[in-house]
């Protein structure tokens, strides 16, 4: 055995020819197990729209649905609610939803709503993703201070939310609840998880 | 980049267990085909281990779950197909890869003197091989799976006394059912893993203890240059890992091939009884367990009353002639006596089934004693006489054979003039009687001179 | 070494693969990518067997995608009420309610193909005939006395099978005295279509292709891929061989 006369720079080439191809092999053998743990076809079809008659949820009150397990509150918010929410903006870390990622386009705005009147969140908390709980009670009797203008709080870490599902100043969570992307299919037919009017699996 | 070498070094045998395993790791340099089947075997496990971790992230070992939990795998999971085609057929390649991987040693005596223990090792890996396999086998919970298990199980109960209780134990059931799919997804998944690497580590610990056989048979470490490098040696690497790397990716054209062309092999990988449910009322047509362990399902098949009866009769007479004739001590004739007198006891008390059991168990034992079995001179083929040649032949054929004919009903006639079944006990004579012949036709073998170097075109 | 595989594989000669004793069966031509038979035979299925047999791993949307039809068309045309598009493909009759009817649950389909082939599944689409004596009123050659009523006979029509004895002489020792027995058995012989359907049999083979066919599919969804993905591995690999090799040569040169 003798290294005497060898090509160095034609071993360091396929070297490094075998190395980049059988790089790129590995990748590609590992990529079908890197994807098997996205979400499966059941994972999907669990998380398809879900349609919601709100034509019974009277006012000021609070109806919750699985999307993707999940829960969405759908608040039908009485006219004091809402005038209320104007006034919460100085308490507020992002009053006017300015941070894109937690709402579509359409709920840019202090109701984060299509309409006003009614209210979808996703009800996890932003903080560590516990379920806020209502605290639609205004004032004293609501537990949380005088000074409480209604809203969510979050038992877990006491994260505090208001009825348009904006966060408050001070507490764990950093933004505002996520609102899902929906629709209204009629007056009274919610689709939570498409705003698309075309075929969304 | 050598400053991070050195820090690890100093705290970590790195550059040590690089030098002394692979850089430094002198081989010989005469390996041929036969010698590509060790990594190859390395690799079949680890893809074994990593695809069967992401099966078992969709797997549910429940009876009421399992079959629909692997369809789910293969229809519903992204590439989920993929992966449990990966794994099965990753079964089957592994045992073909093992069969030749032993078939090699019994061709170059990688057994011999000194490395009976790698032997043994390697014995053992092939039975916890089989183990895994078995349990494997159970987890789809389809038809064939479940009375594959119900069979293989029942085997217990042909041990006197004990054999019903402990079949029950092994179930934990009074048939197969939940737990036992339970237990041996525990088993499967973790125990036999578990127990297969660490196996398969001291293997290669006391490979490269002695070093490695060669098709010459000849101790490389016996003629070192002044270097005190054998000189019929090369370091593993580079030499011997690009080498390798031809060889798996021939093995893996191969495999692909077969994932992606023949998963099921015509039914020989998946079975076409094990793609509906377990069924407890409906026993499939023909129980058969997967190919690789068809030859021992033959063994087992072929120990009628009659046949076992013919056989201990022949042993116990050559057992007591032996007492008679042999030049030993009295020590060993007294115990040739008493061996005797158990086989005639035996024969007279005990059931043909459990001799059929006790025949497929030394069927794998016989594998252990190979290195003491073994008296030629020489190690590999190319210096051995007709005698082994001849003997290594038929054994193989008759294993194959085997095999051939576990697939087949016992009463069909599948060769020719015979019944499956006198076949299958003429291979069984075939396959014990090149162990037990072993040590008398190696010794009368006629060998050749074997050079002092090894040959290299 | 050669010699020794030589004498393995002359030695191997003389095994023969016998046939397994069981129906004679048809052949029939699986084309995955005949889409448009496909479709067809998605169409029968779901509107004539998914009535009482679930196809229970397969999703409608997936079904949809790999076919082409569209998510819209699959809920218009294949889809019951209720059900959404993501969903499994159940059976109308809950299995409790059909075990009551027919004494057997119908089994689950999706895997029926791997199970017990195309061949058979066409043939015995095909062997169905008249027999007063079942419960049912049918019977068939590939699958005697099966709880199953032919539920396509207005496109097939009804057949009568006609049987033709066969003597059968068997050997065996009684009280070490040789005995043979001679007896009859009826064995089929072919079918006479006693009153046609609605189709041509020409026609109702086609749709029964059309059928089986999807039937193959749906056993298994990812085999076109699967064959598809395999020729880019094997592409890949054979490139990756080619290197393998080059760079094995380049550094055995210093082995001599």
């Amino acid at each position: 055995m003798s290294e005497d006369g060898v090509d160095r720079g034609k071993r360091r080439f396929l070297i490094a020819l075998t190395t980049g191809v059988g790089t790129v092999g590995i990748v590609f053998a590992a990529t079908p197990f890197v994807l098997s743990m996205n979400p499966s076809a059941r994972a999907r079809a669990a998380g398809a729209p879900v349609d919601v008659d709100i034509s019974k949820l009277e006012l000021g009150q609070m109806l919750v649905v699985a999307w993707r397990g999940k829960p969405v509150y759908i608040v039908n918010r009485t006219k004091a609610m809402l005038a209320q929410l104007s006034n919460n903006v100085s308490l507020l870390v992002d009053p006017y939803s300015k941070v894109k990622s937690q709402q579509p386009p359409y709920a840019e705005n202090i109701y984060r709503a299509r309409k006003p009147e009614i209210l979808v969140v996703l009800g996890v908390c932003t903080h560590l993703g516990c379920a806020p709980s209502r605290a639609f009670t205004v004032g004293a009797a609501s537990g949380l201070g005088a000074n409480w203008p209604g809203g969510f709080f979050c038992h877990c870490h006491g994260s505090k939310y208001d009825m348009s599902g904006r966060v408050f100043k001070n507490v764990p969570a950093p933004l505002n609840l996520d609102v899902p992307p929906y629709m209204y299919l009629t007056d009274t037919l919610i689709r939570v998880g498409s705003d698309k009017k075309k075929g969304a699996a | 980049m050598e400053k991070l070498i050195a820090w690890i070094d100093d705290r970590f045998p790195l550059t040590k267990v690089w030098n002394e395993h692979l850089a430094q790791y002198y081989a010989p340099k005469n390996f041929n085909f036969w010698y590509y089947f060790g990594s190859l075997a390395l690799l079949v496990l680890v893809n074994q281990i990593v695809t069967g971790i992401f099966l078992t992230m969709n797997y549910k070992p429940d009876a009421a779950l399992a079959f629909g939990s692997v369809q789910y795998i293969m229809y519903d999971v992204s590439w989920g197909w993929l992966i449990r085609y990966m794994h099965s057929v990753g079964a089957s390649m592994f045992f073909v890869i093992v069969y030749l991987h032993m078939f090699r040693g019994l061709l170059y005596g990688s057994h011999r003197q000194p490395r009976e223990l790698i032997w043994i090792f390697g014995a053992l890996i092939f039975v916890a091989l089989m183990a895994e396999a078995f349990m494997g086998y159970l987890l789809p919970w389809g038809n064939m799976s479940y009375w594959g298990a119900q069979v293989i199980i029942s085997l217990f109960t042909a041990i006197p006394y004990v054999g019903n209780g402990l079949a029950r134990w092994v179930r934990g059931d009074f048939v197969v059912s939940d737990a036992t799919l339970n237990r041996f997804f525990a088993f499967h998944v973790i125990a036999l893993p578990l127990v297969l690497v660490a196996l398969v580590f001291v293997h290669l610990v006391a490979l490269h203890k002695v070093g490695s056989n060669n098709p010459d048979g000849i101790e490389i470490k016996k003629k070192k240059g002044s270097n005190g490098i054998p000189l019929d040696g090369i370091p593993f690497h580079p030499y011997y890992t690009v080498k390798d790397i031809v060889g798996v990716t021939v093995f893996l054209m191969v495999f692909a091939a077969i994932i992606f062309f023949a998963p099921s092999m015509g039914g020989k990988f998946l079975e076409h009884d094990n793609f509906i449910p377990a069924n407890i009322l409906s026993t499939p047509l023909d129980i058969v367990p997967l190919w690789y362990f068809t030859p021992f399902y033959s063994m087992l098949r072929a120990s009628t009353t009659d046949f076992t009866h013919g056989m201990l009769a022949v042993s116990t007479v050559l057992v007591a002639g032996l007492a008679f004739f042999t030049r030993k001590g009295a020590m060993a004739k007294v115990a040739s006596v008493i061996i005797a007198a158990v086989l005639v006891l035996g024969m007279f008390t005990l059931e043909a089934k459990l001799w059929g059991v006790i025949m497929m168990g030394s069927s794998i034992v016989l594998i252990f004693f190979l290195p003491w079995l073994d008296r030629s001179p020489v190690k590999s083929i190319r210096y051995r006489g007709a005698l082994y040649k001849g003997a290594l032949t038929v054994f193989v054929i008759s294993f194959i054979l085997l095999g051939y004919l576990g697939t087949k009903s016992p009463d069909a006639v599948s060769l020719f003039l015979f019944k499956n079944v006198l076949w299958a006990q003429i291979f069984t004579l075939v396959y014990l009687g090149f162990f037990v012949l072993m040590p008398w036709y190696t010794k009368i073998d006629k060998t050749k001179p074997v050079p002092e170097r090894v040959t290299f075109k | 070494m050669k010699k020794i595989l030589l004498s393995l594989l002359l030695a191997l000669l003389p095994v023969v693969a016998h046939a397994d004793e069981g129906p004679k069966l048809d052949h029939v031509r699986i084309d995955l990518s005949d889409r448009a038979s496909l479709q067809r035979g998605a169409r029968i299925f779901v509107n004539y067997c998914l009535s009482c047999h679930s196809a229970a791993y397969l999703r409608y949307n997936r079904m949809g995608h790999d076919l082409g039809i569209s998510n819209q068309l699959v809920k218009q045309d294949l889809l019951f009420a209720g059900d959404k598009v993501g969903d499994r493909m159940q059976a109308v009759m809950p299995a409790v309610e059909a075990k009551k009817w027919f004494g057997v649950a119908p089994p689950d389909l999706t895997l029926e193909a791997r199970y017990r082939g195309t061949d058979w599944i066409y043939t015995y689409m095909r062997s169905f005939y008249r027999d007063p004596k079942s419960f049912s009123g049918w019977n068939n050659t590939v699958f005697p006395h099966v709880a199953m009523p032919f539920v396509l006979y207005g496109w097939q029509g009804e057949q009568r099978a006609v049987f033709s004895t066969r003597k059968l002489v068997s050997h065996t020792v009684e009280n070490g005295k040789p005995v043979t027995e001679v007896s009859e058995e009826k064995v089929f012989d072919h079918f006479v279509l006693a009153k046609p359907g609605t189709m041509t049999p020409k026609q109702y083979d086609q749709s029964m292709r059309d059928l089986v066919n999807f039937m193959a599919y749906m056993a298994e969804p990812a085999k076109l891929e699967r064959i598809r993905v395999g020729i880019y591995v094997l592409i890949f690999l054979a490139v990756f061989l080619v290197l393998a090799i080059l760079l094995k040569k380049e550094y055995w040169k210093d082995v001599h």
